[in-house]
């Protein structure tokens, strides 16, 4: 276990900064994950962790030591791919062994710890195979397998789950989880999947071409986002924002709802909706529409129970109300959150 | 109801049968002209009498194969030519393998290194060799002069690099590794490309220092391909006869000799062609079998 920083960590690729001065302080033991669009720098940031990427300037510090001018090997932390990058021409036994011969661990130990890394997950009958003879679940499994057996201070994921099929990857995510609360290794998990992030991370770094635009745990991020692109980059739909002079007022959907469906005696502010179209999703309804004068025409949705209460259709004009504590509001100028 | 009748019938190249027969041919044609029948024939002279002058030719038997085998030339021939390829082929892998990293490597003007890396092999061998020719000249060697000028050289010392026995079969084999390391060097470095980043990466993450990385990693995955870049290089150098023709023509004493070489001053120099052909059938069974056990050993080395 260790905690993990990073100091003004920069790196520039072609006079583009793909990594653009973070300073990210990683607890011992916590699950971080990394979260941003394609190309927002996450994947260069854990490479830099690792040592696979020489940064430009900054520094990485584990347990409060530099470590930012030594090799991988040196850094005892351990990475799981996105492809998994298994050593196609080893079995899986001889894969899992790897990192314990390159680091001169040989014989009964050695065989031993094999064992209880495959026990872990489950794949003990695999031992003997190549890695073109298991399926993309197994794949990953053996690649974690790797990972643990030698017992690293940090483990790095980069997408490990975005091979697997959706009916797998709530599977394993359940599974990744459980094991890294029961080893308690800190952990930093890459992603583009805000699902993935807001159910496995304690704490979520959104960033964004290359700087951290939030760092909190899942709630804060998606109650408090600290800027319009948290906002509108966490929730399916994304926080509905208005802009009114020199500020932008923000909502949820699901916080967005037909004045009859709120208490009366809670302070309200209302909108008038225009409503473009109704979406039936099964266990909800979104509602599309456009802000009707004197509000700018900005479009918002609203996600409502798909019960038939609160009977909203398509063309009317339906008054909406958001409570006073759920909004949300941002400087226009800068996208910051202001209170 | 009747479908309207089609208004062409379907032309030549919608015909699949037809058209795989057509794109076949040339090759065909090519292997049947140029190596069918110079094989065919060789192995018509090999079992005759056939000399250089003969309108009439007769069959003899084995006789030409018995005369081959009895020559103390001919085996000294088989000798040098297993030393020449396997010596020759041992630097081209390990040289190649180097190159084809450090080419691997991104820095500024590769495709120029690359380039330069190529052009003995897109340089005809002849025009190579005469100027290999010119850098061991025994009054001229511009080895001899440049030793000589930084002091490397004894006074009294002065190798005649394609005259003396020992030196001659190195100054052969050095030749040869120039001209036949830009083939393997791209062959292995195609290898190389094709190995994801990925598995670099994790070999880096999960501790391994260069020479485990090189041995367990690198080396094993580009095994297969390696081994056909060996194939190619052992069936080249083999079977040619270009370079010591020019450098050496077999001297001193034989001792660059090869099957190849004895073959065409015995057949076509010598006026001798059963001989000839004889010599040169032996190439035939084993390179056959060089073939066979690459293309197996290539196979049970695949991955992925």
């Amino acid at each position: 276990m260790a905690t993990v920083e990073t100091r003004a960590l920069r790196k520039r690729f072609d006079g583009v900064a793909a990594v653009d001065g973070i300073d990210l302080p990683v607890r011992e033991g916590e699950f971080l994950v990394l979260l941003g669009p394609s190309g927002c720098g996450k994947t260069t940031l854990l490479r830099m962790i690792a040592g696979l990427e020489t940064p430009s300037s900054g520094d990485v510090l584990i347990d409060g030591r530099v470590v930012t001018p030594l090799p991988p090997r040196e850094r005892n932390m351990a990475m799981v791919f996105q492809s998994y990058a298994l050593y196609p021409h080893l079995t899986v036994a001889d894969n899992i062994a790897f990192p314990l011969k390159a680091h001169g661990m040989r014989g009964a130990e050695a065989a031993e710890r094999v064992q209880r890394a495959a026990a872990m997950f489950s794949i003990e009958r695999l031992l003997k195979r190549k890695p073109r003879q298991l399926s993309g679940g197994e794949r990953q499994r053996v690649a974690l397998a790797r990972a643990v057996v030698r017992e690293p201070v940090v483990f790095l994921l980069d997408e490990p789950l975005s091979n697997l099929d959706a009916q797998l990857r709530s599977a394993a995510r359940d599974e990744l989880q459980q094991f890294q609360r029961r080893l308690g290794t800190t952990t930093i998990y890459v992603t583009h999947d805000q699902i993935e992030a807001m159910g496995l991370g304690d704490r979520i770094a959104v960033l964004d071409h290359g700087r951290i635009h939030h760092l909190g745990t899942p709630r804060e991020i998606y109650a408090d986002p600290a800027d319009t692109f948290v906002a509108t980059f966490i929730g399916s739909p994304p926080m509905n924002l208005v802009e009114t002079d020199d500020i932008i007022t923000g909502f949820r959907p699901e916080q967005f709802m037909p004045i009859e469906a709120l208490p009366a005696d809670e302070p309200v502010r209302r909108f008038t909706l225009d409503v473009g179209r109704v979406e039936y999703l099964g266990a909800d309804r979104l509602v599309y529409g456009t802000l009707a004068p004197p509000l700018p025409p900005s479009r918002v949705i609203a996600r409502l129970p798909a019960g038939p209460e609160l009977p909203v259709s398509t063309g009317e004009r339906h008054e909406f109300a958001v409570r006073e504590r759920d909004l949300r509001h941002f400087d226009r100028a800068s996208g910051r959150r202001v209170n | 109801m009747r479908a309207p009748a089609a208004r062409h019938g379907p032309t030549l190249l919608d015909d699949e049968r037809w058209l795989g027969r057509l794109l076949l041919a040339p090759a065909i044609l090519y292997i049947v002209l140029l190596v069918g029948f110079p094989f065919a024939i060789g192995l018509y002279y090999s079992v005759s009498d056939a000399t250089v002058g003969t309108r009439t030719l007769h069959f003899v038997g084995l006789d030409n194969f018995r005369l081959a085998l009895e020559n103390a030339t001919f085996w000294q021939s088989l000798r040098n030519a297993v030393v020449f390829t396997l010596v020759s082929q041992a630097f081209v892998v390990v040289l190649g393998k180097i190159l084809a990293m450090a080419l691997y490597r991104d820095f500024r003007g590769k495709w120029l290194v690359r380039f330069l890396i190529l052009l003995p092999w897109v340089a005809p061998i002849s025009l190579g060799s005469i100027g290999w020719l010119w850098i061991f000249d025994p009054v001229y060697s511009i080895i001899n002069w440049m030793a000589r000028g930084l002091g490397l050289l004894a006074p009294n010392a002065w190798p005649i690099w394609l005259g003396q026995p020992d030196l001659a079969m190195a100054s052969v084999i050095m030749v040869n590794v120039w001209r036949l390391l830009p083939l393997a060097t791209v062959i292995i470095l195609g290898g190389l490309c094709s190995i994801p980043q990925d598995i670099h990466d994790a070999a880096a993450m999960d501790g391994a220092g260069f020479w485990r990385h090189l041995f367990l990693i690198n080396i094993p995955l580009v095994m297969p391909i390696m081994l056909v870049a060996l194939l190619f290089g052992i069936v080249f150098t083999f079977t040619d006869m270009i370079v010591i023709y020019v450098l050496t023509r077999g001297g001193p004493y034989d001792t660059t000799q090869v099957i190849a070489s004895l073959a065409f001053f015995t057949g076509i120099q010598g006026g001798d062609l059963a001989g000839g052909a004889a010599i040169a059938l032996f190439l035939f069974p084993v390179l056959v079998a060089v073939a066979i056990l690459f293309l197996t050993l290539a196979r049970r080395a695949e991955v992925t």
